[in-house]
């Protein structure tokens, strides 16, 4: 399966839930880059493991994350 | 390609001014999704409370009124009795709707309102700066109780659900909260049942969700997670409290 994640990222507030409820463990905070609000930002590390449960984008506060599977 | 998750049509663009990690934001997506899924979004009118989620009526993608503090239910009356088909809900924290609008939600249960209420527990007054609500668990440290919240100063944590649920009038009460994906759907089941039971003309329904405030706990969003299952969950047990069918026309 392909997954494909989006991160609407200008708005991510970093506060790590989506980290914490993935179940493959491949979402995690991008200590190098720094948003235009000024947190770190979620982002997937290796989408090949992706299994579009979508557990991220179901959890996240701030509606930023949209998964899609081909 | 098919898409297996995006932002619910049942939220507005607008870009959410909680802080990071707090709940409100799951709780408002899954109070949009059920509305979206019952294809209620033209016709629901929502109440917003004053706290933390006074600015609830920018971000839902229906019809919104804000209410004086604590009143939203007295508000939500007044719009069901005049607008009987539309679906209405006021969406309430604790600060809001145990303290001083304790009244109105007593009362509007007890008349059997037909509208739901979204309860958001998070223990705590947020938006005034943490300061101990009737919620506050014992133990519990807030601005107004730094050394933690007394049984003989401030007396028991109010329970809500519990209290409301004795009243005739409320046919749903159900607790929920919002930590993991399995209590999130959970959740979200309860929010589309009350409204399903409101769109029936059943009578009162009401939601409690626990939230966590880790501004005000003074902890990461991962650990207020934690500190909610290990002390919320024993004070405040999740589950549904009551759920009675629409009264029967009594037999003569």
């Amino acid at each position: 399966m392909t997954a494909k994640v989006t991160f609407n990222s200008d708005r991510c507030k970093g506060c790590e839930l989506c980290v914490s409820v993935c179940p493959k463990h491949i979402v995690a905070i991008d200590q190098e880059t720094i948003n235009r609000k000024g947190y770190h930002p979620a982002h997937v590390v290796d989408i090949s493991q992706c299994i579009a449960c979508a557990s991220c984008a179901k959890i996240c506060p701030d509606s930023i994350i949209t998964v899609e599977k081909f | 390609m098919a898409i297996v998750y995006q932002k619910s049509a049942g939220l507005t663009d607008k870009e959410l001014h909680y802080c990071p990690g707090c709940n409100h934001g799951i709780i408002h997506k899954l109070v949009a999704e059920v509305m979206d899924e019952l294809g209620i979004l033209d016709t629901t009118i929502g109440v917003c409370p004053v706290g933390c989620s006074v600015f609830a009526y920018n971000y839902f993608n229906c019809d919104m009124q804000e209410a004086a503090h604590g009143r939203a239910p007295a508000v939500a009356t007044g719009i069901k009795r005049t607008h009987p088909n539309s679906p209405v809900f006021t969406y309430q924290g604790d600060g809001d709707l145990a303290s001083i609008g304790c009244a109105e939600i007593t009362h509007a249960a007890m008349r059997g309102e037909k509208f739901t209420t979204i309860f958001v527990n998070n223990a705590i007054y947020g938006m005034t700066g943490g300061q101990m609500a009737p919620t506050t668990l014992i133990g519990q440290k807030a601005t107004t109780c730094p050394l933690g919240r007394t049984k003989e100063q401030a007396g028991m944590p109010i329970r809500m659900a519990e209290m409301l649920s004795t009243l005739d009038g409320c046919v749903y009460a159900e607790r929920v909260c919002v930590t993991d994906i399995p209590h999130l759907n959970k959740a979200k089941a309860a929010i589309k049942k009350a409204f399903q039971k409101q769109l029936a003309g059943e009578g009162f329904t009401f939601v409690e969700v626990l939230s966590t405030c880790p501004t005000n706990w003074g902890m990461t969003p991962l650990k207020a997670k934690e500190w909610l299952t290990d002390n919320m969950i024993p004070y405040y047990p999740l589950g549904c409290i009551k759920d009675i069918d629409a009264p029967k026309a009594e037999v003569k």
